[in-house]
């Protein structure tokens, strides 16, 4: 028997990162918002790595921070080293990483979600889905306690049927020894969900006072760190560094000589692992010309001697993890203080969700994060805050919000996961946006602000500052075309300097600065702007003017792009009824269901002509103006 | 709904006495008065036809006589205003013309976009809608059919090695853009990159240009016939011919206007070139140098050398040698009927290697001999026709110059020293547009071979 404990508008299953950002999301919407979680002590628990951040992630970070999300505020409060990658190469992949400490994280999230007024936290173990009438009704407990929802968003990433591997060792587990969730999983494949099963993996952890430094390359943080949130004001200047070493022919010596131990080879795991992030075995195995392999040394928080040996995954046993850290500089005498381990867990197929992370078949239903078949916290966290907003729309009966390819590297995962699917852990890459240019970190913003702040994300005073800074941005940028700078000696000198070719004639501002060696910096020594300008604004100024032109090209891209997004499919709409489209296209169309023909077209299956045929199958309903005339 | 303007030969592919390229769009008219001399086509009445030529502008010369019909929209077929440029049949002709219209900014028509454009705008009933998209099902599928069998196995090749070249390169800057602290590849710089870009963009180039051989081939291997006057130019081109176009005579001079034929010597098109210019090739070379009559000839593709066998080599044949040497010919000694005064074991020595045949034209000897020589030359691979053929389709032509378009943006880039993740996009771009020609356009084999390629962790 179960008891009422409870009415909601949102339950969010879960509480890592996409469970956080999720609750936190639907509360701020105005959503009456409950979290059941297994262990409130590892909400935002980091089970791998100790940083967010990096190429294409680094930037759904500030994607998340700019609709209002947390993930950006609680790093920028609690990292222990801020970097900058790919700053030699374009604005457009530059990229943010922090290295995080892993217990303040958990400490600042859960003190933030525990201060926010709609939302309740609660320990508990879903065990089942309350569903009536084909929809979502709520969930019910191990406890036997029953909570009602209009929405309910599962974020359980890896506690699916977890099972962690070490070696020939298998036991039924979240990551970290916590709870394994197997009664939902159970529960999901009656309701009728098609299920994956995934795997990845974890180096051990050692203990610092056991490392000897001075083998090793002293990898430290910016001085002047940026940060992620666009609200954060003060940095941590008290960084610390991470550490480089190296495996070598000894370390592949004894992988290669215990590699029918490893889980992966002995064919104790099944699920599919991501290639991104492969394990030290798969490495020496697939590429076996190679010397050596980098492993960081990464510190796990301030307040802990636990040292991340990033680039050492693996499922090898106990004993030859030991053998193979022993080989390595720096290493000769560290001792373990976690074993690495290998999780295999249940994912649930993404195209059965629509692009706001609605399951189809389920109404009410929302997954987000891992259990959608991706890696990484910064996907799950952008995921987690999609489906928090979607899931108090639906309950409040507002909108739904969707970000298309063009808007938000979010967008790009969430249309690759629904549209496409994914047959390994799915990460974000900078190559997976046709649109890189647009979607850069320092824009972020621009891009998103003003959505945030028309979904009631957004505060009014973050608001206004944003508009100052865009108006700032506008007006330098007017200015610098109006000013002509005349070869004088000053300007020459500056332009040498840089080493460009001295001016014939005067030129505008703007188009001095488009030249290659130029920085905003320089022409603001030839020409100062009016205001007192922060470095965001001469930043934001100088990208523009400088890569105006492949802007341009980008954007004439996505409106032609636009046009077929802007075709909607009626949800009635009824594939078999259509003529002349090929059948795995069929097939595929009536599995996916596009919202647009433009998700259409990018449905892998889906031909060229498959669309003509959609769109003139869509346009029937003009063919009420049939004219003879001729 | 749709903005631009697209293009396409609406005739049967094949000889037709005419051919239609249609366009359809806001531009069509602007684009076709672009090229059109005669009537201003923008000022001109709707649904009228009007005679004129259409000049290509980037020489300035004629490239077709053709008849415009102007039908503005919305009574047309598409509702959008319509152009139907007829012109002389043929393949050849007909191509040049949608080059020319899809130059000045016309779209090539996906098969059946007509008729999609013309249902869309709603000219067409509810009955209709099922025949359309089985229309544009089959015409997709033939077209793609006729694409695949016009693609030459090495042109797949060649564009799928370019492509393997340019994924790399791409790939390369991938990984230095994902996994930045990945420390086991070199840093892609603009300097690699140019390598890499020139590279491909020489072999794109080498494809348009044999396009273009190859256009020459479908037109007609263009053919000269020189030599000293009445030694019987004229006879052989009408021995070619079978047909009294040009004026024979004893008298020397009296061939006085140009004349173009078409023949089709076993299989091998040619272009019969009779100008004054090469008529008194002898003046050429005394006028102008033995070099620069070279230049003059090396626009034909054949050339025929006929010699008097009834008189001795004079200087004036020994000129026309030096003019023609390594350049594809065929030397004719002609007027065996008269007694042998030339030696033919010295026209073999300056032939060197190349085929002598002896005739009299005028009693139809030797004609075979001659035709199974020009056949040869060809299947012999001299001409070397198998690389001539490679890309003949438009479509695959289009897509080959606008790869090559993007990839000079790319090489602009370097020069300009832009950031190397915004030139690899117009490199992305190339390759992509490759891929389009070969029907591969999946992104994901871009993040394979990140991962095939490189050893990638953190």
């Amino acid at each position: 028997m179960t008891y009422d404990a409870g009415h909601y508008d949102v339950i969010v299953i879960g509480g890592g990162h996409a469970g956080c950002e999720a609750a936190f999301a639907a509360a701020r919407r105005g959503a009456k918002t409950l979290m059941l979680t297994l262990n409130l002590d590892m909400l935002a628990f980091m089970p791998c790595n100790p940083s967010i951040g990096g190429p294409a992630k680094g930037v759904v970070v500030r994607e998340i921070d700019a609709l209002g999300g947390l993930m950006g505020k609680v790093i920028d409060k609690t990292y222990i080293q801020m970097r900058m990658l790919n700053t030699g190469k374009g604005p457009a992949v530059r990229a943010l990483r922090a290295q995080a400490d892993k217990p303040l994280y958990i400490q600042e999230m859960k003190s933030i979600l525990e201060n926010e007024k709609k939302l309740t936290l609660r320990q508990a173990m879903v065990e089942k889905l309350i569903v009536e009438n084909g929809e979502c009704k709520g969930v019910i407990t191990e406890t036997k306690a029953a909570y009602y929802a209009e929405s309910v968003i599962i974020t359980t990433g890896t506690f699916m049927r977890g099972r962690v591997i070490i070696g020939d060792l298998s036991y039924e587990s979240g990551p970290n020894n916590q709870r394994a969730s197997v009664k939902l999983s159970e529960h999901l494949e009656e309701l009728g969900f098609d299920l994956v099963r995934f795997k990845t993996g974890t180096p051990p952890r050692v203990n610092s006072h056991t490392v000897d430094y001075s083998k090793t390359e002293i990898q430290p943080g910016d001085d002047d760190p940026k940060h992620f949130s666009y609200e954060t004001k003060d940095a941590i200047l008290d960084q610390i560094p991470c550490w480089l070493t190296y495996t070598n022919e000894f370390t592949h010596k004894v992988i290669d000589e215990n590699l029918a131990l490893s889980a992966m080879y002995s064919g104790m795991i099944k699920g599919t692992g991501p290639r991104y992030c492969p394990s030290i075995e798969d490495k020496v195995v697939r590429f076996n010309d190679k010397p050596r392999h980098q492993i960081f040394l990464e510190p796990e928080g301030r307040n802990t001697e636990e040292i991340y040996v990033q680039g050492l995954s693996t499922s090898m046993p106990e004993f030859v993890q030991r053998e193979m850290l022993r080989t390595i500089p720096g290493l000769e005498n560290s001792e373990i203080m976690r074993a690495g381990y290998a999780i295999e867990y249940d994912s649930v197929v993404p195209t059965q969700l629509w692009p706001t992370l609605e399951v189809k078949n389920i109404p009410g239903l929302f997954t987000a994060g891992q259990i959608n078949g991706t890696s990484g916290y910064e996907e799950a966290a952008g995921q987690g805050l999609m489906a928090g907003i979607n899931a108090a729309s639906k309950a409040l009966n507002k909108e739904s919000f969707i970000l298309n390819r063009s808007q938000a590297y979010i967008g790009v995962l969430i249309d690759d996961l629904v549209t496409k699917g994914t047959n390994e852990p799915y990460r974000l890459l900078t190559s997976r946006a046709e649109y890189r240019l647009l979607l850069r970190h320092d824009n972020a913003d621009i891009r998103l602000t003003e959505i945030g702040y028309n979904l009631g994300m957004i505060g009014e005073e973050r608001y206004r500052s944003f508009l100052e800074k865009n108006r700032l941005v506008g007006e330098e940028k007017l200015r610098l075309t109006d000013v002509m700078l005349k070869p004088t000696d000053e300007v020459q000198k500056i332009i040498e300097e840089a080493g460009g070719t001295a001016l014939k004639e005067a030129v505008r501002a703007v188009d001095l600065l488009k030249r290659p060696e130029m920085k905003y910096e320089m022409i603001e020594k030839l020409t100062p702007a009016t205001l007192d300008l922060t470095w965001d604004v001469k930043e934001q100024v100088e990208i523009q003017i400088k890569y105006q032109g492949y802007i341009d090209k980008s954007n004439q891209q996505v409106e032609r792009m636009q046009k077929m997004e802007n075709k909607v499919i009626p949800d009635n709409i009824d594939y078999d009824d259509i003529g002349g489209i090929a059948t795995e296209a069929k097939q595929k169309l009536k599995k996916v269901r596009p919202l647009s023909v433009g998700q259409a077209s990018r449905i892998s299956g889906v031909n060229p002509s498959d669309v003509s045929i959609l769109l003139v199958y869509i346009e029937q309903g003009k063919i009420a103006r049939v004219s003879n005339e001729y | 709904m749709d903005t631009d303007t697209i293009t396409a030969i609406s005739t049967p592919i094949g000889e037709g006495a005419i051919a239609i390229v249609r366009l359809s769009g806001p531009e069509a008219v602007k684009i076709s008065n672009k090229l059109f001399q005669g009537n201003d086509l923008t000022s001109v009445n709707s649904h009228t036809i009007h005679y004129g030529k259409i000049i290509d502008p980037s020489t300035s010369e004629v490239a077709e006589e053709v008849m415009v019909t102007i039908m503005r929209g919305p009574r047309t077929f598409t509702r959008e205003d319509v152009v139907e440029i007829n012109c002389h049949g043929g393949l050849a002709s007909v191509n040049r013309l949608l080059e020319l219209v899809l130059a000045e900014g016309a779209r090539l028509a996906e098969p059946g976009e007509f008729t999609k454009r013309a249902f869309l705008n709603g000219r067409i009933d509810l009955s209709q809608a099922e025949a359309v998209m089985d229309l544009i099902r089959a015409k997709t599928d033939k077209a793609m059919n006729v694409a695949l069998k016009q693609m030459d196995g090495r042109l797949s090749k060649l564009i799928q090695s370019l492509r393997q070249e340019l994924l790399e390169t791409v790939a390369h800057v991938e990984v230095n853009i994902d996994y930045p602290e990945y420390d086991d590849v070199e840093e892609m710089t603009l300097e690699m990159m140019v390598k890499k870009t020139n590279q491909v963009y020489v072999e794109i180039e080498r494809l348009l240009q044999m396009a273009k051989q190859g256009k020459i081939l479908r037109e007609g291997i263009s053919t000269a016939i020189i030599g000293r006057p009445n030694v019987g130019k004229s006879s052989l081109m009408n021995a070619l011919v079978h047909e009294n176009k040009a004026i024979v005579t004893d008298i020397p001079g009296t061939t006085r206007d140009a004349i173009e034929e078409y023949v089709n010597i076993r299989g091998v098109p040619l272009r019969l070139v009779d100008t004054a210019g090469i008529r008194e090739t002898e003046d050429i070379v005394e006028r102008i140098g033995v070099e620069k009559s070279r230049q003059v000839l090396k626009e034909s593709d054949l050339i025929l050398l006929v010699l008097n066998y009834g008189e001795e080599l004079t200087k004036e044949d020994l000129n026309l040698f030096k003019v023609v040497e390594d350049l594809d010919i065929i030397v004719i000694v002609n007027k065996t009927d008269l007694d042998q005064k030339i030696d033919i074991d010295k026209i073999k020595h300056y032939a060197n290697g190349r085929p002598v045949i002896t005739t009299a034209l005028i009693e139809e000897v030797g004609i075979d001999a001659l035709e199974t020589a020009i056949a040869d030359t060809f299947f012999a691979g001299e001409l070397d026709v198998g690389d001539l053929t490679y890309v003949s389709n438009v479509r695959h032509i289009q897509l080959l110059k606008q790869a090559l378009q993007s990839l000079t943006d790319a090489i602009n880039g370097i020069e300009d020293k832009m950031p190397i993740d915004l030139v690899q996009i117009d490199v992305t771009r190339t390759w992509e547009l490759l891929g389009e020609i070969v029907g591969d356009t999946v992104q994901e084999s871009l993040i394979d071979q990140l991962f095939s390629q490189f050893c990638l962790g953190k």
